[in-house]
This record gives structure tokens, C-alpha cells and sequence, in this order.
């Protein structure tokens, strides 16, 4: 043990922590948060009687409720297993982190978690969603006596759909925002009902690609129905949600009025020389939970 | 629009009978296989299965072993247009009359669906735990050394609905709604 680290007086998480984050996982996995529920059962409403865009949005309807009451996956894909974590200074990130991935191993065991880390060169499938990048983690540090956690579990088949454009673009404009809202309508048409639509939309304009992307995804954990700040934004926004539902994209690219539920964006500062906007899809199955947990590891609050 | 029933192994007749926009419940056998499973079989190893008459399911499900029994945990459709460089190739080759995933296919597959008889049947993605309801079954597995989700699962179904999305007779609801989204997002454009 070197010298810095034996002076720091460390807060390590109590074992509680690690039932915790198995509860937030099941939950994550099985019960969609309240506002994404309100909004595609509400879609419901918009769409003609008996048509397969319809049908697609009962059946949905229909798979929500069955997930929740029976404790099971509402998805079998249990995607990318993102842990986005609060923490107070001087809390021993690296014990969470080690708690965390048990307690992805057990949940893996128990079936909340498809197996889903699979080496990229051999094909092997470690059994038990860890190795390298699995599960990912999110570490801030804030001023708060407590930990923040907020996991997010997206599926393979939006994750496919994300798009980052570089603009200027020769089919979709320039460096401004109707090159912007080009670009993230051009990600919708592209998409299809491949994500798994209706789908909602985290962007970011900004960045490099790599932080652009990432802030892009961070976008998804607002809430639907919030309102951007910023009012430039908050009319792109809206734009891009009226004229996808105007597309007759539809739910799962069936066709019909329901493509977008919502769009989310954030911007981040760019080089003179880059103007990207990255897009993050995500499907209606749209996993996001938290929970404000104190030193001891227990819950105090459930978040979403 | 008809609402068909179908048992597996299925008619070629059956199969050419349907049309873009038909609702069918599948019941019987159905063999579950995705990424992995269509290069191994484009590079040359012949299924395990004999999958004449049948449909393949893109689906990775999420399965526990209770005791000796697989159990099925949730069953969703996964994206297909992942197999389209390979899914022609199994329909020529293996006589399966469809498959069952989400998303569509592409210009191959619907090439391959009229020339030798199979339609694109499509389930709601997502929907994993009412897919799961109709799987009364887990009958078997081979290729596990590919890893839970892309193994061949054998599951037995009753009533498993989707939707006929591409048919037989060169339709796709895929191709339609894409030009048709493509020219009114064009419209819209700043």
C-alpha cells in the first residue's frame, strides 16, 4: 500500500450496499419507471383502432404489466449495464465498484440479467455479464452526505440505431440548428423500427465523438415530461418529436403516428474544427432506475 | 388482413398463401438463432437440426436451468436485418419457411422469401415476457459453446403471434413505410 493511500481516511460501503443494488438491478430489469410507462400507454390513444400500430402498443402495454407482476426481464436483451454513481468525497469508489459487479453476477445468476458479455475476438460469453467494460461505471464525487446511484440498461438493438454526424453535411446542412435537427431526424428515419420504436432520444451537440456520445446517453436519464432550460433546445426538442411523429414511422416501424415518445439534448463545448451531433436510442423498453442510499448501503429513496 | 393459424413444420402452399399486413399464431416447434448461428452455418456446418418446414426465431432468450429443466425467462424478438447477408443462403439451402424477428429484412432476404417460399414474421421487440407466455416449453439446446444467447434453443410454442410483415409474393411493409417516411421527412426538412 503506498503512503497517499494509507493517509486517506476511506468510507467503505457496509454489506447492505450489496442488496441495494441487487433490488435496484431487479427493479431496473422488470418495472419500467412511471413516466415511460405513462407515455407509451398513452400513445395508445393516438392510433387507429385495430391497426398494427395498435396492436403493437397493447401488446406493449400488455408485456409492461406482465414483467412487473411476475418479477421477470420486461426485455430478454438486459442490454449495457450502466451505473451512473454519486458519491461523497473520500467514499471508496473501488469497494462499490467490486460490490456492484457481484451483485451483476448474482442478479445474472438469477435471471433479472441475460448473459451478455462476450469476448469480442473469441466469441466467448463470460456467463456472468463481467470482463473487460462490463458492467460500466459512472463515479462523481459531489458534496452530498449520501450515494446516488442510476442505472441504465439498454439493449443492443437501439444501441445499433445511435448515429453521430459531423456537420457540415452535404445532404443535411450546415454547422446550425436546422443542421441539427437534420441530423437527429435523419438518425429516425435511418432507425426505422429497428430500436425497437417508439423511441426516445438522448443528443448531444458537441464534444468529441467520445464525449459526445457519452453525454448523449446521460441525456436519458431525465425525465420525459421535464422541460428543457434552455429555450433554444428546448424548441429543437419539440420540433424533432412533432415532425418524427408525422413521419408514419410508427411503433416498431409498423407505420402510424407514435415514432418518438420524447428527445432530450445537451450541449457540450467543440473545437473550432468539429460540430458533432451524437444520438443515443432508446428503445420504449426503456430501463432507468435509482436510488439515494446512505453510508450504511440501505435505500432511502427510490428515484424515477 | 386474415388471421392465420399455423403449425410447424408448415406447407410451402400455407406459407405462399399469406400476405403483408396477415396476423398468424404459431404453434409447435421452433428453433431459436441468431448472429452466431448464421455465420457458423454460412462457413459451412450443417445445423444440428433438420429445419425443413420450420421457422427460425431471431431471439437470444434468457434461460436458468431449474433442477435439470431449462426454463425459459423472457423471449423476445432480436434485430434481424443482422442476418441478411446469410439469411437467404439458410432459406435456399434448409427449406425453413420463415423466420420470426424484428425490424425487417432487406432486399436478399425478400428476394429469397418469394423465390423458395417464406414469409417474415414480425413480434413485437421488446415484448419479452408475452413471447415468453406462449413458450410452454424448453425441448432442447445445441450449439451452447456459442453462449446462452446464441444457441440453437428448441422451444415449444402454442399460439405465438406475429405479424406478416414481408410475404412471398415480393411485398414488404419495411420497403413501404421506409420511402414513404424517407419522402415526408424530406418535406419537413429545414
Amino acid at each position: 500500500m503506498s503512503a497517499t493511500a494509507q493517509t486517506i481516511d476511506r468510507i467503505s460501503p457496509e454489506t447492505n450496499l450489496f442488496e441495494s443494488i441487487l433490488e435496484l438491478i431487479r427493479r431496473t430489469s422488470t418495472q419500467l419507471p412511471d413516466d415511460v410507462v405513462r407515455a407509451v400507454t398513452g400513445a395508445r390513444k393516438n392510433e387507429v383502432e385495430g391497426s398494427n400500430a395498435d396492436v403493437a402498443l397493447n401488446v406493449i402495454g400488455c408485456n409492461i404489466g406482465l414483467a412487473r407482476d411476475s418479477s421477470l426481464p420486461l426485455c430478454q436483451d438486459t442490454g449495457t449495464i450502466l451505473f451512473y454513481v454519486h458519491t461523497p468525497a473520500g467514499y471508496d469508489q473501488l469497494a462499490f465498484e467490486e460490490i456492484a459487479t457481484e451483485a451483476v453476477r448474482l442478479a445474472t445468476k438469477k435471471g433479472y440479467l441475460r448473459q451478455n458479455s462476450v469476448d469480442s475476438i473469441t466469441g466467448k460469453n463470460t456467463g456472468d455479464n463481467t470482463g473487460p467494460g462490463s458492467p460500466v461505471f459512472h463515479f462523481h464525487q459531489w458534496r452530498q452526505p449520501h450515494i446516488e446511484v442510476k442505472l441504465m440498461l439498454k439493449g443492443g438493438g437501439c444501441e445499433n440505431m445511435n448515429a453521430q454526424y459531423s456537420l457540415p453535411h452535404p445532404d443535411l446542412g450546415g454547422r446550425d440548428l436546422k443542421g441539427v435537427e437534420n441530423a437527429i431526424l435523419d438518425c429516425v428515419l435511418q432507425a426505422q423500427g429497428q430500436g425497437c420504436g417508439p423511441g426516445i432520444l438522448g443528443v448531444c451537440i458537441g464534444g468529441d465523438r467520445g464525449s459526445g456520445y457519452a453525454y448523449a446517453k446521460e441525456q436519458l436519464l431525465r425525465l420525459l415530461d421535464d422541460t428543457n432550460p434552455d429555450p433554444v433546445l428546448a424548441e429543437i426538442e419539440e420540433h424533432v418529436v412533432e415532425k418524427a411523429n408525422q413521419s408514419g414511422i410508427g411503433p416498431m416501424g409498423f407505420g402510424g403516428k407514435t415514432t418518438l415518445l420524447a428527445c432530450k439534448i445537451g450541449t457540450l463545448n467543440r473545437l473550432p474544427a468539429s460540430f458533432f451531433v451524437s444520438i443515443a436510442y432508446m428503445c420504449w423498453a426503456y430501463r432507468r432506475r435509482g436510488a439515494e442510499i446512505d453510508l450504511g448501503g440501505n435505500v432511502t429513496e427510490w428515484l424515477y | 388482413m386474415a388471421l392465420v393459424k399455423l403449425t410447424t413444420p408448415i406447407d410451402e402452399a400455407i406459407i405462399r398463401s399469406l400476405h403483408v399486413g396477415d396476423t398468424v399464431t404459431i404453434t409447435g416447434r421452433l428453433y431459436t438463432g441468431r448472429d452466431a448461428v448464421h455465420h457458423r452455418i454460412h462457413t459451412g456446418t450443417k445445423p444440428p437440426v433438420d429445419l425443413e418446414g420450420h421457422i427460425i426465431y431471431h431471439c437470444g432468450p434468457v434461460m436458468v436451468k431449474e433442477g435439470d429443466q431449462w426454463v425459459c425467462k423472457a423471449a423476445g424478438p432480436t434485430t434481424s436485418s443482422r442476418e441478411e447477408p446469410y439469411q437467404w443462403e439458410v432459406m435456399r439451402d434448409y427449406r425453413i419457411r420463415g423466420v420470426i424477428g424484428k425490424g425487417g429484412m432487406g432486399e436478399k432476404t425478400l428476394a429469397a422469401c418469394k423465390e423458395y417460399g417464406a414469409v417474415y414474421l414480425h413480434a413485437i421487440g421488446g415484448a419479452a415476457q408475452v413471447c415468453a407466455a406462449s413458450i410452454k416449453r424448453v425441448d432442447g439446446v445445441d450449439w451452447m459453446d456459442l453462449g446462452s444467447p446464441e444457441a440453437i434453443w428448441h422451444l415449444w410454442v402454442e399460439d405465438f403471434m406475429a405479424i406478416v410483415t414481408m410475404d412471398a409474393h415480393g411485398q414488404s411493409l419495411h420497403k413501404s413505410v421506409f420511402e414513404e417516411s424517407k419522402a415526408r421527412l424530406d418535406a419537413m426538412k429545414c
